[in-house]
């Protein structure tokens, strides 16, 4: 008798294979170079595509299943935290400020990410990194998305918030992150997954979102801090894609080896830059303090980040030079990305504020060689003088480093009291740079950086003001002018956080929520 | 070539002084006064005189210093790119050898900013 015997259910990992080798082929009416195009003029040799481990084995099927599970949950949590007036048990209001910063600045590096790695996704000659960043490419849009839903109930109660979007792309300080996203997808598929899939999500990841996350939860914003957790697994597989590239590119042939490591050098950099407002962040903007900047980079980058390096050793890859500098700003950072948010408070679409007495007697035992000596006598002065109520506000605008466009606010790597001033001559013009790093990336492919949009520049050109404006006519604001083009409300969404309306009506609120008059 | 690119790749670059209408950019720096985050950005006609933008210029731009009033510009020290230099307050910035996108800084001696703090 026949035995009807059932047939054997696939493996993952099978299915995965016949995923990806299996529903690849070989063009027989065109070229492969046709086909992929950006494969090879950045110059890094690959011999063998199937030599490439897949990381992780996730299938569509999957895919799908333990998302839709994610969102579920985080939909609901957000609708709870939204019913329940969860905004008014946030620490303090000023908390809401890093929510605004994040979502201007953070947020659309995500929906950047969705599009570069759906691009890098079509262009990589392998079958098995092409899933792996069409995945991953999904899971970037998944996370802006679900920051936008998550941080629109602030928009309701909250000012700066409402047009993000549009800022992003032409706000002073925003120009910061966007240009080194800019940066990376404007580069071939291969620096594109050093600048963003290796340096960014693997190495200097945890800098980003553990400070978020953790001071979301630390100060009572469990919107932001579920998003966060949702955000997670996704996380830890873009980490373990970041370092099979480096593998799978520095196995393939020694060559690769000076590109790549030129790649990490300049990435590390431009990434740390970046992450310079969630330094001041975490020092500054959080009422309620997680651990300090300094202690982020030691825990975050100094021991795990060592740790990495050394298993990279192996490939002949050595710590990035900035390193040793980044070592040194640690005790700097922070104090000097906050002052130049309080010098331009009128221009920023958050509130800024001195830090009050307890504050800066936290800041004084974190950074003991540093704080008390450089930075309390001038966060003093601006608080004394507020008081009097002589409140600074800078209105002259600054220079900016022409690669990563933040003000030249930083020192020199071992003088605090000097500002770091680089530059270089190309063809009929200067360029200026806040530091070694910043100038080496420029000179290695000045084309590209002499076309930065640099924010400053671009308002003395007259690029910067509404459709219409008149800059010659009499009585002619351009600070308003410039603002409105911000789609920025003065008075509301920017000046100090002291009198705000943010601040009024948040305490105006919790009062009514916590007391019966 | 300049930059990793599929083919030929070149612009025009973003900041050359024909976008400034007329102007060209002159960076000024304050030695020892980091209350001022950065150094400042300016755009002003290259005909226009050195001492008019310490006059008219710098005053609104440094002038919340308290060490401001103080400055005794004769005893002041110029630096361009970083190296000595003395510009003519009668001259135009032209007149100085100042171009477009150059750099200048002054140092003040005897005031150090807040606390002498170099704030």
């Amino acid at each position: 008798m026949d035995m009807n015997v059932p047939k054997k259910k696939l493996s993952l990992k099978e299915k995965y294979s016949h995923m990806t080798r299996g529903l690849d082929w070989e063009p027989s009416y065109q070229s492969k170079d046709d086909v992929y195009p950006y494969a090879k003029y950045e110059g890094i040799k690959i011999h063998d595509w199937d030599k490439w481990e897949d990381p992780f084995r996730l299938t569509m099927d999957a895919y799908w299943k333990y998302q839709a599970e994610k969102e579920r949950k985080l939909y609901a949590i957000i609708d709870a935290y939204a019913q329940n007036n969860g905004h008014l048990s946030v620490t303090d209001a000023r908390y809401i400020n890093t929510v605004k910063l994040f979502l201007t600045g953070v947020s659309p590096l995500e929906y950047m990410a969705h599009r570069g790695f759906a691009h890098v996704g079509r262009q990589l000659p392998g079958a098995g990194p092409r899933v792996a960043c069409l995945m991953q490419s999904i899971d970037e849009i998944r996370h802006a998305q679900t920051q936008v839903h998550s941080l629109s109930n602030y928009n309701k109660y909250y000012n700066g918030l409402h047009d993000f979007r549009h800022m992003h792309d032409r706000v002073w300080y925003l120009s910061v992150p966007k240009s080194f996203f800019d940066d990376a997808i404007t580069a071939g598929p291969f620096e594109f997954m050093v600048a963003i899939g290796f340096s960014f999500e693997y190495v200097l990841t945890n800098l980003l979102f553990v400070p978020f996350v953790s001071g979301a939860a630390y100060n009572g914003d469990m919107s932001a801090m579920t998003f966060g957790f949702s955000a997670q697994s996704d996380e830890a597989r873009h980490m373990t894609l970041g370092l099979e590239v480096i593998k799978f590119m520095l196995e393939q042939d020694p060559d690769n080896l000076p590109i790549v490591q030129r790649w990490i050098d300049k990435w590390a950099w431009r990434g740390t830059r970046v992450l310079t407002l969630v330094a001041m962040m975490m020092d500054y903007m959080l009422p309620k303090r997680i651990m300090s900047w300094k202690e982020a980079w030691e825990v975050y980058f100094e021991e795990n980040g060592g740790a990495l390096f050394k298993d990279l050793a192996r490939y002949g890859i050595t710590m990035p030079k900035c390193i040793e500098d980044i070592t040194k700003e640690k005790e700097h950072l922070s104090h000097q990305a906050w002052a130049t948010f309080y010098n331009y408070g009128a221009a920023a679409a958050f509130h800024t504020w001195t830090p009050d007495e307890d504050e800066m007697n936290w800041l004084s035992e974190k950074y003991p060689d540093s704080f008390d000596k450089y930075y309390r006598p001038r966060l003093e002065y601006w608080r004394d003088e507020a008081a009097k109520g002589n409140r600074f506000y800078n209105k002259t605008l600054p220079m900016l480093c022409q690669v990563c466009q933040i003000p030249m606010l930083f020192t020199e790597p071992d003088d605090p009291t000097k500002i770091c001033y680089r530059e270089t001559q190309y063809k009929d013009d200067k360029y200026h740079f806040c530091s070694d790093h910043c100038k080496a990336i420029f000179e290695h492919e000045p084309e590209k950086y002499i076309q930065s949009w640099l924010p400053v520049h671009q308002i003395y050109q007259g690029n910067c003001f509404p459709e219409g404006t008149d800059p010659t006519a009499e009585g002619f604001d351009p600070l308003a002018a410039v603002l409105a083009y911000y789609h920025m409300n003065f008075g509301r969404d920017n000046l100090d956080f002291e009198g705000s309306e943010d601040q009024k009506n948040f305490d105006a609120w919790r009062g009514v929520a916590t007391s019966n008059d | 070539m300049a930059v990793t690119a599929l083919k030929d790749y070149q612009f025009e670059p973003a900041d050359r002084v024909e976008n400034f209408h007329g102007n060209q950019l002159l960076y000024v720096g304050w030695e020892d006064h980091l209350l001022f985050c950065a150094p400042f950005a300016f755009p002003f006609p290259p005909a226009m005189r050195f001492g008019d933008v310490v006059e008219q210029v710098l005053p609104a731009a440094f002038g919340y210093h308290p060490d401001f009033a103080k400055i005794d510009w004769a005893a002041a020290q110029w630096f361009k790119s970083g190296q000595p230099w003395t510009p003519d307050f009668n001259k135009s910035l032209a007149d100085n050898g100042l171009g477009h996108k150059d750099v200048i800084r002054f140092r003040t001696p005897g005031l150090t900013g807040i606390k002498g703090a170099c704030s």
